[in-house]
């Protein structure tokens, strides 16, 4: 495994509010620098028949842009968003019934993927689901010069060779989605992902302090 | 008795399997399925492929048509795949728009094609600004047994090679397009992309090349597509069970050696239907 060292690891602002909507069993808004999304959870709900799966809970993502209707890209961006949160979720324990995860893109700025997946967990974890282990996703592009840039923004993501997205889990650390674009060698997705662990130790420490203070209002 | 068991207990019959280095298909863990590949199967095509990999069949018809390059990429042509898994390859897909997966997989191919750079899209401009080649690549399932992406990719890049296009002038006098179909040339591939395709079951074990039961049952799934300078072009995992980087090498290096086996295949196709010509 290379050795990376915390400070080689930058990362844009963060932000996040949980239980902002009203009607969501759970919600939450996730910004990193100007990248913001919305999500919100419904469930455990009733589910239709033709859905239902008998020994678990069905899980519905969907992805709704900033303008337009959700097309191809936002269908393989649901499925990359589903499967990881159904990794994640212990969804054996609600079974015959519907989750719904709805995020709503407010405005792209780059790791969009990144962003939906931290804001799928930070409102799952408000709707009060169980998970086996909580997940965030990086970004990291890979620049002309063969730099290694974590959380890009759109204009360094347009101008990188390379993108890839990656959802980490909080327990080993280990690879749960992953997601490329551009070419790269082996030694170069190796160490994204060493990258990408590193930076998601900084996200989970993010979302401890997160959520610690907004129980310490409420108590 | 062992149908029984496969029907009642069917990860558990799996398992049976897996704990001897072996699959209920005969396989090993790390065996592909016989390839079959037939290049030129449609003859109004521009392009085509028929793969088989056991039982899964995929079909890919190339189009080409004249159009306007768009407005930010006048020195541009453009590829537009499409992948139909209709009600007749399986069960679980039903007639009407295209569902969830049949929309990933065309969305994967589309980024299989713009990160390999298999063909440039320069190459398919005819006049800058004007017109240039736009290629229709419809993907079509006939069987689903799983893996279908692994087909697809090997379908779509055997069809490419295949496909040959008619040579266009453009009228200088009436700046009309015209096209001579006697004199055909063959587009320029770059790259060979090829997909690999696992499956992770009970978040342990590793299993190449999956059929549509050990997909159904599987924890996780990953592609890995490399070309023939070992780079990687897709590291496609849409969730499921984590894995560690070293397990994800050993997925790389599989890929690899897949690569070099379907290229050569395609090597040998064509040249068996060239030479038969």
């Amino acid at each position: 495994m290379m050795e990376v060292s915390a400070s080689s690891v930058s990362l844009r602002e963060f932000g996040c509010e949980q239980t902002l909507l009203s009607r969501p069993d759970g919600s939450a808004s996730f910004v990193q620098g100007d990248t913001s999304v919305m999500a919100g959870v419904y469930g455990p709900a009733e589910v239709k028949v033709s859905k239902e799966i008998y020994d678990r809970a069905t899980l519905e993502v969907l992805i709704q842009p900033k303008v337009g209707l959700p097309g191809v890209r936002e269908r393989s961006q649901e499925q990359c968003v589903r499967e990881t949160c159904e990794a994640a979720l212990l969804l054996s324990l609600h079974p015959r019934s519907s989750l719904t995860l709805i995020l709503q893109v407010l405005h792209d700025d780059g790791s969009l993927l990144g962003c939906c997946l931290n804001a799928a967990c930070m409102a799952l974890m408000d709707a009060g689901l169980s998970m086996s282990c909580l997940f965030c996703g990086v970004s990291c592009a890979i620049t002309a010069d063969g730099r290694i840039i974590t959380d890009p923004t759109a204009a360094q993501e347009k101008e990188s060779r390379a993108l890839m997205t990656f959802a980490i889990d909080s327990t080993e650390r280990r690879v749960i989605m992953s997601s490329t674009k551009g070419s790269f060698s082996v030694h170069e997705l190796q160490q994204c992902i060493a990258v990408s662990q590193k930076a998601s130790e900084k996200i989970f420490h993010f979302y401890r302090d997160s959520v610690r203070r907004r129980y310490s209002k409420n108590l | 008795m062992a149908a029984g068991f496969k029907t009642a207990e069917p990860l558990e019959y799996h398992r049976s399997f897996l704990k001897e280095n072996c699959r209920p298909d005969g396989r090993e863990l790390s065996e592909f399925r016989t390839t079959t590949l037939n290049i030129g199967s449609i003859t109004t095509a521009d392009g085509s492929a028929l793969v088989k990999m056991g039982n899964t069949t995929i079909i890919c018809g190339i189009k080409a048509e004249l159009a306007n390059p768009t407005v930010d990429a006048p020195g541009k042509g453009y590829i537009v795949p499409n992948v139909d898994l209709p009600p007749l390859c399986s069960s679980r897909f039903r007639p009407g728009p295209p569902g969830e997966q049949a929309q990933a997989a065309s969305q994967f191919i589309a980024d299989v094609i713009e990160s390999s750079e298999v063909i440039e899209t320069e190459d398919l401009c005819i006049d800058r600004g004007k017109l240039c080649w736009v290629l229709y690549c419809d993907i079509m399932c006939l069987d689903y047994d799983g893996n279908i992406l692994d087909a697809a990719v090997v379908a779509l890049l055997a069809a490419l090679r295949n496909t040959q296009l008619p040579e266009v002038t453009v009228n200088k006098e009436t700046s009309t397009p015209e096209v001579n179909f006697e004199k055909r040339h063959r587009l320029h591939i770059h790259k060979h992309p090829v997909g690999t395709s696992f499956c992770v079951f009970d978040d342990s074990v590793l299993i190449v090349d999956p059929t549509a039961e050990e997909e159904s049952l599987s924890t996780a799934q990953l592609t890995v597509v490399t070309d023939e300078d070992d780079r990687l072009c897709s590291l496609h995992k849409p969730g499921g069970s984590s894995m560690s980087g070293e397990k994800l090498q050993e997925c790389i290096n599989r890929a690899t050696a897949r690569q070099r086996e379907i290229q050569k295949l395609i090597e040998k196709v064509t040249h068996s239907v060239t030479t038969a010509q």
